[in-house]
């Protein structure tokens, strides 16, 4: 009763000017709103953090309630410490203006000024690749969990034509990035596979593949064909020169920054024209909107989940490659494990960017850059690297939560609502 | 108890969904309040059961003016309400839910179950009302159901009962049921409040007729009104009521059914050996209660569900078990009986959805690429051709209403090439206007040449559109008459009675 309600309400609001229309997009409880007060949410939770556990802060705090008169200077030392951490993680993670000012002037040490950004675009690469191919299954309505497991096994067969095969690089590059959405596709498959002929639910599936596609790391890597000679730890060979994907500005620059950047970018393309544009993801979204209707419609819904773990395994197994193909050159027992697991780290970018392409490419700039920051915080004041990644929770928690955030800001105006990205578990 | 609303007016934004509307209900009177979908009737009544305030006018009762600030409120002062979509907690008995809320307790809080079941037995017994109080709600009839709401309503001793459009999911026979209910209930002094777009059953019971259209009421009539007059009062200009077919001639069969079986989701036999021939330029009208198989026997035909065994063909093409694309491109158009759920994707544009089963075809997409620009030219086009009221070809579909939804679905089949037209249930939920739209449409295939098989529920519907009426009980088809034939007999038909007359 109460939906019809606020249909009749929506519907019959008045028209109203374009600029006002303009101004409430982003000051209402539109969903960029919403992420960029998620944001600001995560860095004030973040100051609290770094005060009540900085050791500094709490010495100057614990003196202040012996001398009442220094609870200025103990002000100022809290906000001196929370803003040097700030500043060393924004000056980490985009660019330091005295080192902006100092080339600019000089003509010289671009390299040290454009390190950060070079840095946060590397680590951006690989996830907007994997999160795309995350957020296309979610698209549909079906959750792949095991994007992990499909980015390992891309860079397991992305190294092993990188390593192993020797042919020009006109070749040997695209063939070495084919085989790492191979492998990623191939993994997919199983769960795809799984799903469409038993029923077998895919977040399960995919979700335990991953400890399966962990296995079959260790298993490769201390294989003949794949370890690296004389080596008894698990690592492999490393990737042929010509199957690597180089820095942009040379070697030399000290810039990591690589071609991988124009594979994000062709796969954010492809993901934008595939789900606007083609046939396939017509049947993708209608599959995902409306099961029955797709059904009635003449889509198989065997042949889409077939599909769409190919399309999303292999993306994820592209980003695999790219990283290991862009960054170290060679895979080892500890790929993408842990806090560099790209593949788990894609389903929460997916969901931040609301699955849309662009949306994602935002999201893992800003994952990219906390993490990247986070590190030249702990190495400038001392503060973990924890921080960063507590701030990213927060800001997923909130953009999970908009009513929270309508709340904490007191947002209630605006017709526009926030939807989750996702609808449910089952499909 | 009397019930005056004086002025009532209800805006959301600039709209005004109820303009100073005037209502009086007297006690042991059967109301009925008429209008088509979207005229503010619901609005209406969830202003007089607390749900929505209205911004002017007032609610008497026995000329006192009261205010309710929530439908605790309307129910305390003796108003009692029952949802279109029932607000029944499935897994939970008859006696459970009509306690739900008031629940009689023993120790410790625990439900008492006698106590329960008593008090449902007493009302059931008071009003005529017969329902098992241990019957699992899930296991009840659609029917019964609705029997388990009034009776919650009549347990907080409402003296004007509110049934928002009651009739829209029962039988021609549950409808019977609930119609004498309602007059029981006059009797004993009860005043009822009947919401509805159906012209029949208002006449059959009420007492008082009020037309509301956009928002204001129109006239109050007594139910000896013709139903010509009430569907003009109701659409503001003159509706066609009956359905005008030329005599054309009929051509060869299109579909062909033979012994077909077909079994539910259950695993039984529901469509048990069906044999039936629609030929070009006819239409064939399958007629039967609910739930007698013809459902399955749709899906059947669309490739949504196995044929156990027989055959299905469409011009002689054998389409047995072929796969849903197969049969589409084969050239079965086919509106299904849930269209939200078959039809349509709500969260998409209507210009997807007209193109919705046919993506791949050209103009449509080349070479794997969707060609957008022709999309939106076929829409712009439908959208004309068939008067699909939209804001926009992007606006979603779900932004429309039940009537231009359906009118998206008939358009979307009708554009491309048919061989036969099969529709389910085609007119359910809509109002007469576009009842008499679709109508239009359908017979005016029939005209051009195309075979049409239709399934519905409706014996109006049936009698309107078939040239052959075949019907449909337990899996059979029990006969295949003219339209001529006497509604007794088509009647006597559908509860399985031996055949009267084979055409």
């Amino acid at each position: 009763m109460s939906e019809v309600v606020a249909n009749a309400t929506s519907d019959a609001a008045p028209e109203k000017s374009p600029r006002r229309r303009w101004w409430e997009r982003y000051s209402s409880t539109s969903p960029i709103t919403l992420t960029m007060l998620a944001l600001v949410l995560g860095v004030v939770i973040g100051a609290l953090i770094i005060m009540v556990t900085s050791a500094t802060v709490l010495d100057a705090w614990r003196h202040s309630f012996h001398h009442v008169g220094s609870i200025g200077s103990t002000l100022k030392i809290t906000f001196d410490n929370v803003a040097a951490a700030y500043r060393a993680m924004l000056t980490g993670s985009i660019i330091d203006p005295t080192l902006l000012f100092h080339s600019i002037s000089t003509g010289h040490g671009w390299s040290e000024t454009m390190t950060p950004l070079s840095e946060t675009f590397t680590y951006a690469t690989p996830l907007v690749i994997a999160s795309i191919g995350v957020g296309v299954a979610f698209q549909t309505g079906i959750f792949n969990i095991g994007a992990n497991g499909q980015a390992i096994m891309g860079g397991i067969g992305g190294t092993a034509v990188g390593s192993m095969i020797h042919v020009p690089m006109i070749i040997h590059l695209p063939l070495t990035l084919l085989a790492g959405i191979v492998g990623g596709a191939v993994c997919g498959l199983v769960p795809g596979v799984l799903k469409a002929y038993t029923g077998a639910h895919e977040v399960i599936v995919t979700l335990m593949f991953n400890y399966v596609v962990n296995a079959i790391l260790i298993y490769a890597l201390t294989s003949t064909a794949l370890q690296l000679p004389g080596q008894a730890n698990g690592i492999s060979r490393n990737f042929d020169a010509s199957a690597t994907l180089d820095p942009i500005f040379g070697a030399k620059s000290g810039l990591r920054v690589s071609y991988g950047i124009f594979v994000a970018a062709a796969v954010v393309v492809f993901a934008i024209w595939f789900l606007k544009r083609s046939s396939l993801g017509f049947d993708f979204r209608i599959t995902g909107a409306n099961p029955n209707a797709a059904r009635a419609s003449g889509i198989n819904p065997k042949f889409i989940v077939l599909a769409l773990f190919v399309v999303s395994g292999g993306l994820a197994g592209l980003a695999g490659v790219v990283q290991a193909a862009s960054t170290t050159h060679y895979i080892d027992s500890g790929f993408l494990v842990g806090s560099a697991g790209i593949g788990f780290t894609a389903i929460t970018i997916a969901l931040l960017g609301r699955l849309q392409p662009m949306g994602i490419v935002w999201g893992s700039l800003l994952f990219a850059a906390l993490g990247v920051g986070g590190r030249a915080m702990q190495a400038a004041t001392g503060i973990p690297l924890d921080l960063a990644t507590i701030i990213q929770s927060i800001v997923v928690l909130f953009v999970a939560s908009p009513v929270l955030i309508k709340e904490i800001f007191r947002l209630r105006k605006g017709a526009q609502s926030f939807q989750m990205a996702t609808k449910g578990w089952s499909s | 108890m009397r019930v005056e609303l004086k002025g009532i007016t209800k805006r959301f934004g600039s709209f005004t969904a109820n303009d100073q509307i005037d209502l009086v209900v007297e006690p042991g009177q059967i109301h009925c309040l008429l209008g088509e979908n979207g005229a503010g009737k619901s609005t209406l009544m969830n202003v007089l059961f607390g749900l929505l305030r209205a911004e002017e006018g007032e609610i008497l009762i026995d000329g006192t003016a009261v205010n309710f600030a929530n439908s605790g409120d309307a129910v305390r002062h003796g108003i009692g309400m029952v949802h279109q979509h029932f607000m029944l907690v499935p897994v939970f008995t008859a006696a459970e839910n009509v306690v739900l809320g008031f629940e009689p307790t023993r120790s410790f809080n625990r439900l008492d179950h006698k106590t329960a079941n008593a008090q449902i037995h007493e009302l059931s017994q008071k009003f005529g009302l017969e329902v098992d109080p241990d019957a699992v709600v899930e296991n009840l009839s659609v029917g019964l159901q609705q029997r388990v709401e009034i009776l919650k309503a009549l347990s907080h001793d409402a003296e004007l009962l509110i049934l928002d459009e009651p009739t829209a999911v029962l039988t021609p026979q549950e409808i019977d049921a609930l119609m004498e209910i309602m007059r029981s209930l006059a009797r004993d002094g009860k005043s009822i409040l009947f919401i509805t777009h159906k012209l029949k059953e208002v006449r059959a019971v009420a007492d008082v007729i009020t037309v509301i259209r956009q928002g204001r009421v129109v006239d109050s009539v007594p139910p000896t009104e013709s139903e010509g007059e009430l569907a003009s009062l109701m659409v503001g200009r003159e509706v066609n009521l009956t359905v005008n077919k030329e005599v054309t001639p009929v051509g060869d069969v299109v579909l062909e059914l033979r012994d077909v079986v077909v079994r539910d989701d259950r695993g039984l036999a529901v469509v048990n050996g069906v044999s039936l021939d629609v030929r070009a330029g006819e239409i064939v009208a399958l007629a039967g209660v609910q739930g007698n198989g013809q459902t399955e026997l749709a899906e059947a035909v669309a490739g949504l569900r196995r044929v156990e065994s027989g055959t299905i063909s469409l011009r002689g093409r054998d389409i047995t078990n072929l796969s849903p694309r197969e049969i589409l491109d084969a050239g079965l158009g086919h509106v299904p009986e849930d269209r939200q759920r078959d039809g349509l994707v709500l969260s998409m544009s209507v210009a997807d959805n007209l193109v919705l089963n046919t993506p791949r075809r050209a103009p449509f997409a080349r070479r794997g690429t969707r060609n957008l620009t022709a999309v939106a030219a076929n829409a712009r086009d439908l959208v004309q051709r068939f008067d699909i009221r939209t804001s926009s070809i992007d606006a979603t579909a779900g932004s429309l209403s039940g009537g231009n939804q359906q009118k998206v679905i008939v358009a979307r089949e009708l554009s491309r090439p048919l061989t036969c037209f099969m529709a389910s249930q085609p007119t359910r939920g809509l109002d007469v206007g576009s009842i008499e739209y679709v109508h239009r449409q359908i017979v005016n295939q029939r005209n051009e040449g195309l075979g049409v098989f239709i399934i519905s529920s409706e014996l109006d519907e049936v009698v309107a559109l078939g040239d052959r009426i075949a019907v449909m009980y337990a899996g059979k088809i029990t006969g295949v008459v003219e339209p001529t034939t006497s509604r007794e007999d088509i009647g006597l038909l559908m509860t399985g009675a031996s055949v009267v007359d084979h055409v």
